[in-house]
């Protein structure tokens, strides 16, 4: 399966421009090869860069390769999901959770 | 009816009975919501599985579960299910998506998740220091000191864990002696980056934007101590994943759903297989065995009009 050209892959490098400068809400996948259950999110949140596009930008960032961000935001498990609205957090989701709960955020904002 | 067999989870128990069922030309499906392989992507290496020698990474042990199913044409479709209920003489399964399937079987194997102690603290602080996943989330704890709650298999082999990123591991353990299997237990003790705090609760995970500290109390003098530490992983025994078809069948009081020998639950035609059952060892050795025992019964019931 390959990978949706509506999900965006972000670093430390280009998160301010990418996510805290976007127009648009952003959920971002905090996420890491290791970890079981970030496998479990990621066909999720892959469907969901489809579902919302137009509306709700979706990006990754590994956190492995990637540290700055997951410090700053306070990240210490994985999978999160954060949900930025103007360069701010509006809302996090931690673990593994149903799909329709992680529409009951977008929805919200998108 | 769609189909004769749908198997819910696609942990060990699932795709074992999945293989089963397929390999028996019984028309199975088998739901599962995220990765294949269950519980297994959250341990690192599996030790005691008969056969693996050297040890094998859980998410690779998932893989080659998952492909050896398929190897027979087991058809896996990747969702929630969000209900279960009688339709005729057998079961409609509802999905997040919206989908109804029919079957005529169902083999129930969900599996559980990591309970909450419930302590101050615990879930307010999840995902900032809180965790009940240490391949996950161990290294964001380089150098620091972390605590695991438990005494239990998975509490004593993940606290080993943990020590290849933690400057020091603390075990805190309600009991004067710890319930894991020796093996594991000497590792622990063998460990000099690990302290043990037996006959001690936890009752407060402290911090605010992120954990800072852990409140112990002693069981046997009632002293309070705390714990500098920026991590607590809580390994405090598991809760069943059984709400999507709560109801349905029997379960013990913690909702454990409740099968015979053969895996036959209070309802003809839904079979139980796994951690979700009620039952003394939950293990992937267990798990495969009540997999392959559930198919083989649930053969047997879509095949008894035949």
């Amino acid at each position: 399966m390959g990978e949706s050209p509506n999900l965006l892959t972000v670093t430390d490098a280009d998160f301010e421009q990418q996510i805290l400068g976007s127009d648009a809400p952003v959920l971002v996948d905090f996420w890491a090869a290791w970890c079981g259950p970030c496998r479990a999110v990621a066909p999720v949140v892959e469907e969901l860069a489809d579902e919302y596009a137009g509306r709700v930008k979706i990006a990754k960032l590994n956190v492995e390769n990637n540290k700055q961000t997951p410090t700053k935001y306070g990240v210490r498990s994985i999978p999160t999901l954060m949900l930025f609205k103007d360069g701010q957090v509006v809302d996090r989701i931690v673990g593994t959770v149903p799909k329709g709960r992680i529409k009951e955020l977008l929805d919200k904002v998108g | 009816m769609d189909t004769d067999l749908i198997i819910l989870g696609g942990g060990p128990a699932g795709l074992a009975a999945g293989m089963y069922a397929a390999r028996a030309r019984v028309r199975t499906i088998l739901l599962e919501k995220g990765a294949a392989g269950g519980q297994m992507n959250s341990t690192e290496v599996v030790e005691n599985y008969p056969g693996f020698v050297d040890p094998i990474y859980g998410a690779e042990l998932s893989q080659r579960m998952e492909s050896h199913a398929r190897k027979f044409n087991l058809q896996i479709l990747y969702e929630e299910v969000s209900g279960v209920r009688h339709a005729g003489q057998g079961f409609s399964v509802e999905t997040e998506s919206g989908e109804t399937h029919r079957c005529k079987a169902l083999i129930l194997a969900t599996g559980c998740q990591p309970a909450r102690l419930g302590i101050p603290g615990e879930i307010e602080l999840a995902g900032k220091g809180v965790s009940y996943c240490a391949v996950c989330d161990g290294p964001f704890y380089s150098d620091v000191e972390v605590a695991v709650i438990g005494g239990g298999d998975s509490a004593v082999e993940e606290a080993v864990y943990l020590t290849r990123f933690a400057s020091k591991v603390h075990i805190v353990h309600r009991r004067d002696e710890f319930r894991a299997v020796k093996e594991i237990q000497e590792k622990a003790f063998a460990e000099p980056k690990i302290q043990m705090h037996l006959s001690e609760v936890p009752v407060q995970v402290k911090g605010t934007a992120e954990v800072q500290g852990l409140r112990l109390r002693s069981v046997k003098d009632g002293s309070e101590s705390e714990l500098p530490i920026a991590g607590v992983f809580f390994f405090v025994g598991l809760r069943p994943n059984t709400k999507p078809f709560k109801g349905l069948v029997k379960t013990d009081s913690a909702g454990f759903v409740l099968t015979d020998e053969n895996m036959c639950c209070s309802v003809p035609g839904v079979f139980a297989a796994g951690d979700v059952r009620a039952k003394t060892l939950r293990q992937i050795a267990t798990a495969v065995g009540d997999g392959a025992l559930a198919a083989y019964s649930a053969q047997h019931y879509v095949e008894r009009d035949r």
